[in-house]
């Protein structure tokens, strides 16, 4: 993942693309008769994961089927949480909300979070990739604080802003900005002497130096430390709710359980698992637009 | 005494790693004249890219100074263009951002936007390239990548062209087409260039002197060869041309029997 010793520096570390995996497919075999281009490459992309989670839910189906099983089957959570599922937008009293509610309130404190970790992030790594003082000071600091979990955070946030929502924000804000510190830093120190001597020929000054040559050129780094930041921050976020409380998809799957609602819970997985995949995307959806073009030449 | 144009003065060069200190040049004296052609030729690994960034003032010189139109080069600037050896054009711009961006630095106050714009396209025709200005570095070859790079270091119009082994990832035909471009745009504007190159045929047809270097550690010019051939000059009747041979014979003689490469020195 993210484990990146900044000491260790050379062409190798930390290519871009090397901290985030997908599985790539396999080519496709010939086909012996032909469909239409987009009909095609939709059943090839939507078919395969809809079986398997057919096949799925019938195994759950058949291992929780008996009556005495203690979770529910997929059968039986429809059943209990069929007013969950059908009105995500209901309104009530208190944290009695509709899913979409939770799940907007958890957003809200990510963004926020998550906003700050990216500008701070940013900087920092700026500094830390840009000055071999700043890097010999910070660097240590920061690769033993990183692996505090994040929840480690929350009682000392909560002493010092007394209050559940600016201490969640403070989380996401620690979780999420050392891969994006360190990406950063990395790009910033893996900048090609060539580029640098472009802007030297120029004469570029500071701030013409860091928007055309240094941002551009260590965006990609950024963005893979934006995007591990943004599925860190959102682990984070259900966690840390579930001890703060208020609304928020954390503290819905915590009071589910105290109140045995198993059915609920799993209805609130699903959701958090799909918001998880969507940030996913979508940081890496912004990546690409941005970083378009930007392969080595 | 009267200055050269360029002029190196006693230049020392000596990297130190780790406490070891090594040699790379010693003693390299040369003038050139304004509106000059010089070619730098050399086994690989003996200093001709030093010297070129000590030039460019991107490496400074352990002893020794150079002078540009009368004034001591101590830091990279845009009145010495360097074309880089490996173009080094910025992957994230097209070709025409990359030479805009150069052309918008240096003229930011001497031209307007409009007259800016006709000067990047102006160069980019030069070279050839205005077809492919909405191209990134990545789509186009490693042919035009190079006249890309040459196309920006003109804009600059530097006192001086640097040219860094220009074209020695090109394959024969497109290098022979880039080289007779070079000694049509030097024809034109008259530009006062300094050449690296590996390539003897490239030094003897588009020089009008050629300094050999010797090999290093601690490299110095060998010699200076005067290439006195009339320009312009066309190759394929250079081929035949009596001081073209012996103008060739002469450098294949130094690089190869007087300073050939000592594997592993
Ligand atoms: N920054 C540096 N630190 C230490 N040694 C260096 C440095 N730059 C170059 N050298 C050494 O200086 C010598 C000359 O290098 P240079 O790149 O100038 O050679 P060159 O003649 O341009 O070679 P080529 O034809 O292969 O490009 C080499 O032995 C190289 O190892
Ligand atoms: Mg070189």
């Amino acid at each position: 993942m993210s484990v990146t010793n900044l000491n260790i520096k050379s062409d190798a570390a930390a290519k871009p693309s090397a901290s985030i995996v997908t599985l790539s497919r396999a080519a496709p075999p010939s086909a012996g008769f032909r469909m239409p281009g987009f009909v095609k490459t939709l059943a090839d992309n939507v078919l395969p994961p809809i079986i398997t989670l057919a096949f799925l839910l019938v195994a759950w189906e058949f291992l929780c089927s008996s009556p005495t099983s203690s979770l529910p089957a997929p059968s039986r959570v429809l059943e209990e949480s069929w007013a969950l599922i059908v009105d995500p937008f209901y309104v009530g009293q208190g944290t009695d909300q509709g899913m979409f509610w939770h799940i907007f309130a958890s957003l809200q404190r990510v963004a926020v979070g998550y906003a700050l970790a990216a500008i701070a992030g940013i900087a920092l790594g700026t500094l830390i990739g840009q000055s071999d003082l700043a890097m010999r000071g910070l660097d240590p600091i920061f690769q033993v604080l990183r692996t505090v979990p994040p929840l480690a955070w929350l009682p000392l946030s909560l002493a010092a802003f007394r209050d559940g929502n600016p201490s969640a924000i403070f989380v996401i804000f620690i979780t999420a900005v050392w891969p994006v510190i360190i990406n950063t830093a990395v790009g910033i120190r893996n900048i090609p002497q060539d580029y640098q001597n472009v802007s030297k020929v120029l004469r570029l000054n500071g701030y013409e130096y860091f928007t055309k040559i240094m941002l551009p050129a260590a965006a990609p780094y950024i963005f893979t430390g934006l995007r591990i930041g943004i599925g860190l921050s959102w682990l984070a976020i259900v966690a840390a709710e579930m001890l703060i409380g208020g609304v928020g998809i954390g503290f819905f799957i915590w009071d589910a359980w105290n109140s045995s609602l198993i059915s609920d819970i799993i209805v609130a997985l699903v959701y958090v698992g799909i918001v998880g995949f969507l940030l996913d995307r979508v940081i890496a959806l912004i990546a690409n637009a941005v970083t378009r073009g930007n392969v080595k030449a | 005494m009267s200055k050269s144009y360029l002029s190196l003065e006693f230049i020392d060069k000596s990297f130190e790693r780790n406490g070891v200190r090594s040699d790379v040049l010693t003693q390299v004296s040369l003038g050139v004249e304004k509106g000059e052609f010089i070619s730098i030729i050399g086994h690989s690994g003996c200093g001709k890219s030093t010297l070129l960034n000590i030039v460019a003032g991107l490496t400074k010189a352990t002893t020794g100074v150079v002078f540009l139109d009368g004034q001591v080069v101590d830091a990279p600037g845009p009145d010495r263009g360097v074309v880089f050896q490996n173009h080094s054009l910025l992957p994230w711009l097209t070709v025409y951002e990359n030479v805009s961006l150069a052309v918008d630095k240096v003229f930011s106050r001497t031209k307007s936007k409009a007259e800016r714009h006709d000067w990047v396209m102006r160069n980019l025709d030069l070279v050839q390239m205005g077809h492919a200005k909405d191209k990134r570095p990545s789509e186009v070859s490693g042919g035009m990548k190079q006249r890309v790079g040459i196309a920006r270091a003109l804009a600059m119009e530097p006192k001086v062209l640097l040219l860094d082994e220009p074209f020695g990832a090109l394959d024969a035909l497109t290098r022979a087409h880039l080289q007779d471009q070079v000694m049509q745009i030097h024809a034109e504007l008259g530009n006062t260039v300094m050449m690296i190159t590996h390539d003897v045929d490239e030094a003897v047809l588009l020089s009008d002197r050629i300094v050999m270097m010797t090999n290093g550690p601690a490299a110095r010019i060998g010699e200076v060869l005067d290439v006195p051939i009339a320009r312009p000059r066309r190759r394929i009747e250079l081929a035949t041309d009596p001081t073209y041979i012996r103008c060739r014979s002469a450098v294949l003689k130094f690089l190869y029997e007087r300073h050939r490469l000592v594997e592993a020195a």
